[in-house]
């Protein structure tokens, strides 16, 4: 972890890196993800009329280089909007675009982490790593594999390159699959709670370790997770979602004066954010009551 | 084996607690092959003993010594190898082509919907209808010769490898479809990094399945009638009462079933990682 990686993946990323801190203004608010009106209804049964309101008319904006993380009681439909932004499930009204291009089918542009590391366990680490880029077509197999060694270093699994998926740990499968999604050199990394089914010990890890990813490959990131600890830790921005039907109802941003190390999970300013998350959560209303939620138009 | 031996012996002078699992695992399988072999030993030897007190007639119950002394003879006649032949032949075209067909078949059904709606009333006919049934149909069709019985060894043995081909695909995980269409993966990308490996294990178990149905398939088509094979040669010695003859015949039908299974399962094993 505090081993210098080389620089030659970082350098090679569409997206500038932050030089410094990661909770800084970014790129002069340049919109990145911007969700206009936002609704998503999808069928719960077989009867036409039987059809469920998961998201209802949300404005929501993702910046470049920023991580959101994404809270909400269970079904409330954070899941969905995620699913929607990869391009999985289609909006039923409003505007969905990324940089300027509407979303309208899953793309190399944005690379989704699910909870459940899905590595295909045929193939090697390496094999695993590059396969979204062969998918795509974007490289050659020899740069290819090149790319996942130095992010297979990048994760510390250099001594796992070869290694198949049945004899890595949980914790070493969710890294693998990091690091799939971040070879296709996504401009957005969709995070759908990953860490929830590894342990505690290996969760504050790869939490420190996405952190430190993020700041050094600048990608731009959702994280969806119900662990208000968590999204204080990793989040500049923490956007808390309503209960069915979902929309933003507190948006903070985590501005934490220390570099996020594990230990300033102690200190006071990061329990009042988790304070106002949870108190957010609770109650069900936040700083961005449904009032003073005008419609903007995206940038 | 003798290793396997030496490896247990330490094993069990070591503290139970300290055991490592894999000499945990080689005393297991020394475990397993001595009881095994008591078994069999004291079958055979109560088998002979049973044929030495003459309660039954050696042709109803040959002893084990004269199926030995009959296969001895068996492998004297020069036609033997000609008989061998015959029936490695039938097995051999009939697995093969059971295989090649279930495969693809098995795979387009699994893969393209329509192509399931369209062949699986076929399917499920024939499966259902006993197919040694058609055998008769098979030798008006296609004569008496080997055609016939390479057909009959093919359509018992393509079912169970068509319809795990199929299943296999049809039970992919979603999570690695998912993944792949999350990387914008093509169809045929998808088929061939994600269903195709993922059926694998899926189609080993349908092959050693069709492994045994091809062995009753070749005894079945020399049974009703054949010039050389060693189903035929059961039959004609079944027919003068040469009891133990048969009784070669099956050793021989036996061996060769569990040769082939255990080297279809070697290779299962090797694919075992493949179903996570």
């Amino acid at each position: 972890m505090t081993r210098e990686r080389p620089t030659t993946f970082a350098a090679s990323i569409t997206v500038e890196p932050h030089a410094n801190s990661a909770h800084q203004e970014f790129e002069a608010d340049v919109e990145h993800l911007c969700a206009d009106g936002v609704s998503i209804t999808y069928r719960s049964g077989t009867r036409l009329e039987s059809t469920v309101l998961a998201i209802d008319t949300m404005d929501f904006r993702v910046h470049r280089g920023e991580l959101v993380c994404i809270v909400g009681p269970s079904g409330c439909g954070k899941t969905t909007f995620l699913n929607a932004v990869a391009g999985f499930l289609p909006i039923t009204g409003g505007r969905l675009e990324l940089e300027g291009k509407p979303i309208t089918g899953p793309g190399p542009d944005r690379a989704m982490v699910f909870q459940n590391p899905s590595l295909l366990p045929w193939r090697s680490a390496l094999r695993n790593v590059t396969y979204g880029l062969e998918m795509s077509g974007l490289m050659r197999r020899k740069p290819a594999e090149k790319r996942a060694r130095e992010l297979l270093e990048m994760v510390g699994l250099d001594d796992f390159i070869e290694a198949y998926p049945n004899k890595l740990s949980g914790g070493m499968q969710q890294r693998v699959n990091l690091a799939r999604a971040l070879a296709v050199e996504p401009e957005l990394l969709l995070l759908d709670e990953p860490f929830a089914s590894v342990d505690a010990q290996t969760r504050e890890t790869l939490q420190a370790e996405l952190l430190r990813i993020c700041k050094q490959t600048g990608v731009t990131a959702l994280f969806v997770t119900h662990d208000i600890t968590e999204a204080v830790y990793l989040g500049d921005r923490v956007c808390v979602f309503s209960s069915r039907p979902g929309r933003v109802i507190c948006d903070i941003k985590v501005e934490l004066s220390t570099s996020r190390d594990p230990r300033s999970r102690r200190s006071a300013a990061f329990i009042a954010y988790i304070d106002e998350v949870a108190e957010a959560l609770v109650t069900g209303s936040g700083n961005r009551g449904r009032d003073d939620n005008e419609p903007r138009e995206c940038r | 084996m003798s290793s396997a031996t030496v490896a247990a012996d330490t094993e069990s002078r070591a503290p139970k607690r300290t055991s490592r699992p894999q000499a945990q695992r080689a005393d297991r399988r020394t475990e397993k092959m001595i009881y095994g072999s008591i078994s069999v030993i004291v079958l055979l030897a109560m088998w002979e003993l049973l044929t030495a007190l003459k309660i039954e007639p050696s042709i109803l119950l040959p002893s084990p010594l004269e199926v030995v002394r009959a296969l001895g003879d068996m492998f004297a006649s020069p036609t033997i190898w000609l008989d061998l032949g015959a029936s490695g032949g039938e097995l051999l075209y009939g697995f093969l082509l059971a295989a090649v067909v279930g495969i693809v078949v098995g795979l387009a059904i699994g893969w393209y919907r329509r192509v399931g709606y369209v062949l699986d009333p076929f399917v499920n006919f024939l499966y259902a209808v006993p197919r040694i049934a058609l055998f008769p149909l098979l030798i008006i069709w296609l004569g008496i010769g080997l055609t016939s019985k390479i057909a009959l060894v093919f359509l018992v043995a393509v079912f169970p490898v068509l319809i795990s081909t199929s299943s296999g695909i049809r039970s992919l995980d979603p999570q690695y479809l998912r993944t792949a269409i999350c990387f914008g993966a093509s169809d045929l990308q998808i088929f061939r990094t994600v269903a195709l490996p993922g059926s694998i294990p899926f189609i080993l178990s349908g092959i050693r399945l069709a492994v045994g149905q091809c062995l009753i398939g070749v005894f079945v088509a020399e049974l009703l009638g054949a010039q050389h094979g060693i189903g035929m040669l059961m039959t004609t010695a079944g027919d003068q009462f040469q009891t133990a003859t048969v009784f070669a015949g099956l050793l021989i039908f036996a061996v060769a079933g569990v040769l082939l299974t255990a080297l279809v399962r070697r290779v299962e094993r090797h694919f075992d990682a493949w179903r996570l």
